[in-house]
C-alpha cells in the first residue's frame, strides 16, 4: 500500500512536469474557457440581476468543458512511445497508475479554473470574493468528480476508435448529477445565500458522488488496463 | 424450437396488450383513466418498469461477466440495455405524448421526465461506445465497466434533481382515482404483456450476438487453417 | 530450471489468431533468439510473456515477478518531455529500485548518454533514443529480458552498446528472450534458438554451427516455403 501510494505520487509528479512544461493541454483547455465566456456573452441579454440566476450554470458549463479537455489527456498522454506499456508491464499496481493520473488532472484542471474564474467575473460583473471559502469547497468537490470520473473514462477508450468523440457522450451524462449540484450551489453562493439548512444539500450531494465514484473507479480499473 | 418461442412470446404479449387496452376502453370508467387519452399511462408506466428491470439484470450479468470472463453474460448485457433503453425510450414518448394531451406541452423538465431522460442518456454512451471497440474481450470489459458507471449515476440522479431551485414540482402524472381495483389490474396486466414483448426481443438479440460470435470462431478457424 | 515458459498459448485479436498453442521453455541463463517473418507472431509472445497482454488459451509461468522482468518493445518506452535522468529515476522508482538517482546516473553512464543527461528525450537523435531506451530496460537489472527487435534501426554506436549490456546481463546470470530480423548480431549472442511460423512454434533448441554460418538456414530448414 505504501509503494502504491509512492508510485502513485511519482506518476502524478511526473504528468505535472510534463504537462508544465509543454502547457499543451493547459493552453488549449484555457483558450477554450476563454472563448466560451465571451461567445456566452452573446447567448443572453439579461439585467445584471437576472444574470446572476444562471451564473453558477455558465460558470460549470465552462469548468466542465474545460475538464473534458484536461482528462482526456490523462491516459492519451501514454500513448507516444508505447509508456503505457511499460507502466503496465512494471510492478506498480494499476490503481497507483491511475491515481497519480487523477491527481495530476484535477490540480491542472484547478489551474485552468483558477485563470478562468477571474475573467468570469470580470466578464459578467459577478463578485466571487464573498464567501470565497464556500466557493472554493465547491470548487474542489466538484473538480475531483469530473476528474476521477473522466480519467478512468480516458482509460477506457484511450484504445478505441474516435476517442475525443467518444469522451464527451460518456463522460456528461455520468457527470449531470455532480453539474447539478455544483451549479445550484454556485448560484446560491453568488446571489449571496449560505451554503446552509437545504443549501447543504449541495455539497452533501457532491461528496456522495465523489466517494461512489472514487470508490468504483479505483476498485475497477485494474479490469480494463490489460487485456 | 427458438424461433417458436421467441414468435409465441411476441405474439402472446401483443395478444395480452391489445386485449389490456380492449378492456380500458371498454369496461374503465373514463375518469378513472383521466379521459380517454389516459390509456396511453398503461403503456407508458410498465414501460418505465421494464426498462429499469432490464438496466438491472444489465447490471448484474456486467458484473458476472468481469467475474467469471463468460462471454454468455456479456450478450445478456448487451441484449438488456438495448432492449431496455428501447423501453425506456417508449416511456419518454408516451409520457410526452401524455403531457401534450394533458397540459398543452410536449416536454416538460419535471422531476419523473428528467429522470427518464437521464437514464436514456446514460446508457445511450453504452450503445455508442460499444460498436467502436473492435476487439471482442476489450468491447465486452469495457461495456460491463460502462454499464457499472451508468447504474451507479440513477440513484445520484434521483437525488440530484431533489435539490433546491433545481426543477419545479410539477404535478406528477399519477392517477388519483378511487378504487384501487379499477386501475391496478390493467396496470400489472400491462407489465404482463410489456415483460412477454421483451422476453421476446431479448431472444432475438442474444440469439444473434451468439450468432455473431459463431461466426467470429468459424473466421477464426478458417484463418488457422 | 526455467526461467519463463508458455505452455499451448493462443492469442486472438478479434477473428485473427496470432498466436495457435505456442509452446516453448526457457531454461535460466539462456540467451534465446526468437526468428520469425514479419506477422509470426513473435511481439504477441513477447507482450505475454511480459504481462503486457493475456492469453486467450494457455498458460504462462514466470520464475519472477514484475519486478524482475525488463521489457523493450518496439515504442522505446521513454517520455519526450522529461530529461533522461528524470525518465530513468521515474522508471526505477516505479520498478522498486533501491537508490532510483544513484542507478539512473550509472546506467546513463553505461549507455554513453552521461554527457547529455539533462536534455529532453525529444531533443534526442534516434540512436540516442534507443541507447535511452536500452538503459531503461537494463535499469533494474532485471533476471529476465525480453527485447522485441532490439537491433532494429540502432547505429553502430548502439549497437555495441546493447551487444555489451547483453553480455554483461549473461554473465550476471540473466535470461535473455529477444526477436529479431537481424539474425546475425543475434546469433552470436544466441545460446538457443526458437523460430515462430504463423503462431506456431515451429522450433526450438541450442544455436547450432549451421545457424552460425549461414542464417537463413534455420528458415530453409523448418519454415514454411517463402
Amino acid at each position: 500500500m505504501k509503494s502504491g501510494l509512492g508510485t502513485a505520487l511519482a506518476i502524478a509528479r511526473k504528468d505535472l512536469r510534463t504537462e508544465l512544461r509543454t502547457k499543451e493541454s493547459i493552453n488549449a483547455a484555457a483558450s477554450f474557457a476563454l472563448v466560451i465566456l465571451v461567445i456566452f456573452s452573446f447567448a443572453f441579454n439579461l439585467e445584471r440581476d437576472e444574470f446572476y440566476a444562471i451564473s453558477g450554470g455558465l460558470l460549470w458549463l465552462v469548468y466542465s468543458f474545460a475538464g473534458a479537455l484536461i482528462v482526456n489527456r490523462a491516459f492519451s498522454r501514454e500513448l507516444p512511445n508505447d509508456c503505457l506499456d511499460v507502466l503496465i508491464a512494471s510492478p506498480a499496481p494499476g490503481w497507483a497508475i491511475f491515481l497519480g493520473k487523477a491527481v495530476a488532472a484535477f490540480l491542472l484542471l484547478l489551474l485552468v479554473e483558477a485563470i478562468s474564474l477571474p475573467v468570469f467575473g470580470l466578464f459578467y460583473n459577478i463578485r466571487w470574493t464573498e464567501s470565497l471559502g464556500s466557493l472554493v469547497l465547491i470548487i474542489l468537490l466538484a473538480t475531483w468528480g469530473m476528474t476521477i470520473v473522466g480519467s478512468a473514462f480516458s482509460a477506457v477508450i484511450v484504445n478505441v476508435r474516435l476517442r475525443e468523440l467518444m469522451l464527451p457522450v460518456l463522460l456528461y451524462p455520468i457527470l449531470i448529477p455532480l453539474l447539478i449540484a455544483a451549479m445550484g450551489g454556485t448560484t446560491a453562493l453568488f446571489q449571496g445565500e449560505p451554503l446552509t439548512g437545504e443549501n447543504f444539500g449541495y455539497i452533501r450531494q457532491l461528496i456522495g458522488f465523489d466517494a461512489v465514484y472514487t470508490a468504483l473507479a479505483l476498485y475497477m480499473i485494474e479490469f480494463i488496463l490489460v487485456f | 424450437m427458438r424461433e417458436k418461442a421467441t414468435y409465441a412470446l411476441g405474439i402472446l404479449g401483443a395478444i395480452v396488450m391489445i386485449w389490456n387496452l380492449h378492456h380500458i376502453f371498454t369496461q374503465m370508467a373514463p375518469e378513472a383513466a383521466q379521459g380517454m387519452a389516459g390509456w396511453i399511462l398503461f403503456i407508458h408506466v410498465p414501460a418505465d418498469f421494464m426498462g429499469d428491470i432490464l438496466y438491472t439484470i444489465a447490471l448484474v450479468t456486467s458484473i458476472l461477466f468481469l467475474v467469471k470472463k463468460d462471454f454468455t453474460y456479456d450478450s445478456i448485457s448487451v441484449a438488456c440495455i438495448e432492449v431496455g433503453t428501447m423501453f425506456i425510450l417508449v416511456n419518454l414518448v408516451t409520457g410526452s405524448i401524455w403531457g401534450k394531451n394533458q397540459w398543452g406541452i410536449w416536454w416538460t423538465w419535471d422531476l419523473r421526465l428528467t429522470t427518464q431522460l437521464m437514464k436514456f442518456l446514460l446508457y445511450l454512451g453504452y450503445l455508442v461506445v460499444r460498436p467502436a471497440i473492435a476487439e471482442a474481450t476489450q468491447r465486452a470489459t469495457m461495456s460491463a465497466f460502462i454499464a457499472i458507471f451508468a447504474y451507479a449515476d440513477v440513484p445520484l440522479v434521483m437525488m440530484a434533481i431533489r435539490l433546491p431551485n433545481v426543477r419545479t414540482q410539477h404535478p406528477s402524472p399519477v392517477i388519483e382515482t378511487g378504487g384501487i381495483n379499477s386501475v391496478a389490474v390493467p396496470f400489472v396486466v400491462g407489465i404482463i404483456a410489456q415483460l412477454l414483448m421483451a422476453l421476446a426481443l431479448m431472444l432475438v438479440r442474444l440469439h444473434q450476438e451468439n450468432t455473431r460470435r459463431e461466426i467470429d470462431s468459424l473466421r477464426r478457424e478458417l484463418h488457422a487453417l | 530450471m526455467l526461467a519463463v515458459a508458455a505452455d499451448r498459448v493462443w492469442k486472438y485479436f478479434g477473428d485473427y489468431p496470432a498466436l495457435r498453442g505456442a509452446s516453448l521453455e526457457v531454461r535460466k541463463g539462456a540467451c534465446v533468439a526468437l526468428l520469425g517473418r514479419n506477422g509470426a507472431g513473435k511481439t504477441t509472445l513477447l507482450r505475454i510473456l511480459a504481462n503486457l497482454s493475456r492469453p486467450t488459451k494457455g498458460e504462462i509461468r514466470a520464475s519472477v515477478g514484475k519486478s524482475g522482468i525488463g521489457y523493450l518493445g518496439h515504442g522505446i518506452g521513454v517520455y519526450d518531455d522529461l530529461s533522461a535522468t528524470e525518465n530513468l529515476i521515474l522508471f526505477g522508482e516505479l520498478m522498486g529500485v533501491a537508490n532510483p538517482k544513484k542507478s539512473a546516473a550509472e546506467a546513463l553512464e553505461r549507455v554513453g548518454l552521461a554527457r547529455v543527461k539533462d536534455g529532453l528525450a525529444r531533443e534526442f537523435s534516434r540512436g540516442m533514443r534507443q541507447r535511452l531506451a536500452v538503459a531503461r530496460a537494463f535499469l533494474h537489472k532485471p533476471e529476465i529480458l525480453l527485447l522485441d527487435e532490439p537491433f532494429t534501426s540502432l547505429d553502430d554506436r548502439a549497437i555495441a552498446v546493447l551487444q555489451s549490456l547483453l553480455n554483461d546481463a549473461l554473465a550476471s546470470g540473466a535470461t535473455i528472450v529477444m526477436s529479431t530480423h537481424q539474425i546475425r548480431e543475434a546469433m552470436e549472442l544466441a545460446t538457443d534458438v526458437a523460430l515462430l511460423e504463423r503462431g506456431k512454434v515451429v522450433f526450438a533448441g541450442p544455436r547450432a554451427g549451421e545457424m552460425l554460418s549461414d542464417p537463413t538456414w534455420l528458415y530453409r530448414t523448418y519454415g514454411e516455403p517463402a
